[in-house]
């Protein structure tokens, strides 16, 4: 009498089964394939091969130079981090402003609208944003600041800010909402204004889960290749102003990876730095995931 | 034991006359005049959704959070009116204390949660003898310092929710209100816990007005001077806790108290 009745429901729901667990698996699935892939092609060449010291301490990078290639990925590794440092400035005093006013100022339907603003930004794609550093910032940097050459930090990192605000505001804003009601209530009914409780209560419980939203913006940062690629300037450079041109180690990847031989040296160093971002970018968020999981296991 | 009220005024802490209150277009509060006695406790009691947390709530407006209450009439704490335009929220919440229903110390340590509101309307930090000695007070007052006097800074949401709710309380005594409103201050308690902080209730009484809403008929019988009996949003009947539990006046205050509804 209490055995499974086979019928449409029954069946309809192991079919539903089935593939929710052929989702998830696969999902983790294409990770490690991702992971072994470029370990496979990268990393023995990596630990083995490279030239480590000229690899983290020359900027000189001249993957077709004959008869000796040269590998120095540090200007590289300068261009990507002041785009990210850049972007960084721009996007973290906005996003976190944004996120507040978004979380504790705005109400009914001016929050609902800026949170489907800010969820539009996101969607916009990343070569879009690269158009516009072309065409809108390039001759307006040139303009305002009268500098020869409008592709540079200062653009780039304008545009990776942007890029990089849309996460940055949601999951800034997710962590005010996680700070209890109480809380708010509590500091209000005791005198506090308004921003005496966003900064004296609410900031400092949301801490950890702002330092997370800071932290996955720069990861969008180090991994964003098109929109870099195109408003950086691409130009090997080690910067000293906001108005150099500078090459990312992502759009370094995209740029030559096309044309280097299967197999070869250039190719193999490409991988490097792959392994390298990829390294970088996880223990990111890595520590981002780690911050979150912090503030949720506290509460409960 | 019990402290007697210092000075005997006629004045009442909190005076109400002909207060409406609207949540939006449902309207929770009709022409409420009550005069709750300076120095003494009073309960209010009455079915959920009667209006007594609402009530509570308008004295020092903290439901205007909501942002969308309307209020008409007037409400007066210590003969100043609250409603009037150039009455500042923050003078305001530092004359009338709140205790909610959930212990909601803030999650900080326990010596910042005592100095919070003191610190508020310090304008920043004092000298640091001054705040211990601020902090030492207030935790005595509500007989908390020996449990936690070795544990200041230690975060105050990990305290028990007894030492949670008497945190609450202790919090609002440095910056001397002359009203504290508790919002059913013992439900989320164990009955050892409830015991305890209705003891301190008692204790705090003549130093501070207290009005106190509660579900808990048992508690309003046993540790509070006068009753009010509030019903679909209006006052019913207010007289001495005594008198109402033995010969209440209106029916309705005699079935509720009965039990037969609510």
């Amino acid at each position: 009498m209490l055995e499974d009745r086979i019928d449409l429901a029954w069946v309809v729901d192991r079919i539903t089964q089935g593939v929710v667990f052929v989702g998830g698996v696969s999902a983790i699935l294409f990770v490690i394939a991702i992971f072994v892939f470029i370990a496979q092609q990268g990393l023995g060449f990596a630990i083995f091969e490279l030239d480590k010291g000229v690899f983290f301490t020359s900027p000189a990078w001249r993957p077709t130079s004959e008869p000796e290639p040269q590998f120095g990925a540090l200007a590289l590794m300068a261009g990507t981090a002041s785009v990210t440092g850049f972007a960084m400035l721009v996007s973290v005093p906005f996003s976190l402003g944004a996120a507040i006013y978004i979380g504790e100022f705005a109400t009914g339907r001016t929050r609902e609208f800026l949170k489907v603003l800010v969820e539009l930004l996101a969607a916009i794609p990343s070569v879009v944003w690269g158009f516009i550093g072309l065409t809108i910032m390039n001759p307006l940097i040139i303009e305002v600041f009268d500098v020869p050459v409008g592709l540079t930090i200062l653009n780039a990192g304008v545009i990776l800010g942007l890029m990089a605000a849309p996460i940055m505001t949601t999951i800034a804003e997710d962590a005010l909402k996680a700070v209890p009601e109480g809380y708010r209530e509590a500091a209000e009914a005791m005198g506090a204004t308004r921003w005496q409780v966003i900064r004296q209560v609410v900031l400092p419980s949301a801490k950890n889960g702002l330092v997370a939203a800071v932290l996955l913006g720069v990861g969008r940062g180090f991994g964003e290749t098109m929109a870099v690629l195109m408003a950086s300037g691409h130009a090997i450079n080690l910067p000293t102003s906001p108005f150099d041109s500078v090459r990312a180690l992502t759009a370094t990847i995209a740029a030559e990876l096309g044309e280097t031989a299967r197999g070869s040296e250039h190719y193999k160093v490409l991988f490097s730095l792959g392994i390298l971002l990829f390294i970088v970018t996880f223990v990111i968020n890595l520590l981002a995931d780690v911050l979150v999981r912090g503030r949720k296991g506290k509460r409960a | 034991m019990w402290r007697v009220a210092l000075v005997e005024t006629t004045m009442p802490a909190i005076r109400t006359k002909g207060l409406n209150l609207w949540y939006g277009d449902f309207q929770a509060l009709f022409d409420v005049d009550i005069d709750v006695k300076a120095g003494k406790v009073t309960s209010l009691i009455g079915p959920s959704g009667c209006g007594k947390s609402t009530y509570l709530r308008a004295v020092n407006r903290i439901n205007e959070r909501l942002g969308y209450v309307r209020t008409t009439g007037t409400i007066e704490v210590m003969g100043q009116n609250v409603l009037a335009d150039e009455v500042e929220l923050t003078q305001l919440r530092r004359e009338v204390g709140m205790v909610f229903q959930r212990p909601n110390p803030l999650p900080l340590p326990v010596r910042d949660n005592v100095l919070f509101a003191y610190r508020l309307h310090r304008g920043g930090k004092g000298p640091r003898e001054e705040e211990d000695q601020v902090v030492e007070e207030a935790l005595r007052e509500v007989l908390l310092w020996d449990k936690v006097k070795d544990r200041l800074d230690q975060t105050a949401t990990e305290l028990s929710l007894e030492e949670q709710q008497k945190l609450c309380i202790a919090r609002l005594l440095p910056v001397k209100p002359s009203v504290l409103l508790m919002d059913e201050p013992c439900s989320a308690l164990d009955p050892e816990a409830t015991k305890a902080v209705e003891e301190l209730i008692w204790r705090l009484r003549g130093d501070y007005s207290i009005l106190i809403v509660t579900h808990n008929m048992a508690q309003a019988r046993r540790a509070s001077d006068e009753c009010i009996f509030m019903l679909m949003g209006k006052v019913v009947e207010h007289s001495r806790t005594g008198d109402m539990f033995v010969s209440p006046q209106q029916q309705e205050t005699a079935d509720y108290i009965e039990g037969r509804y609510g």
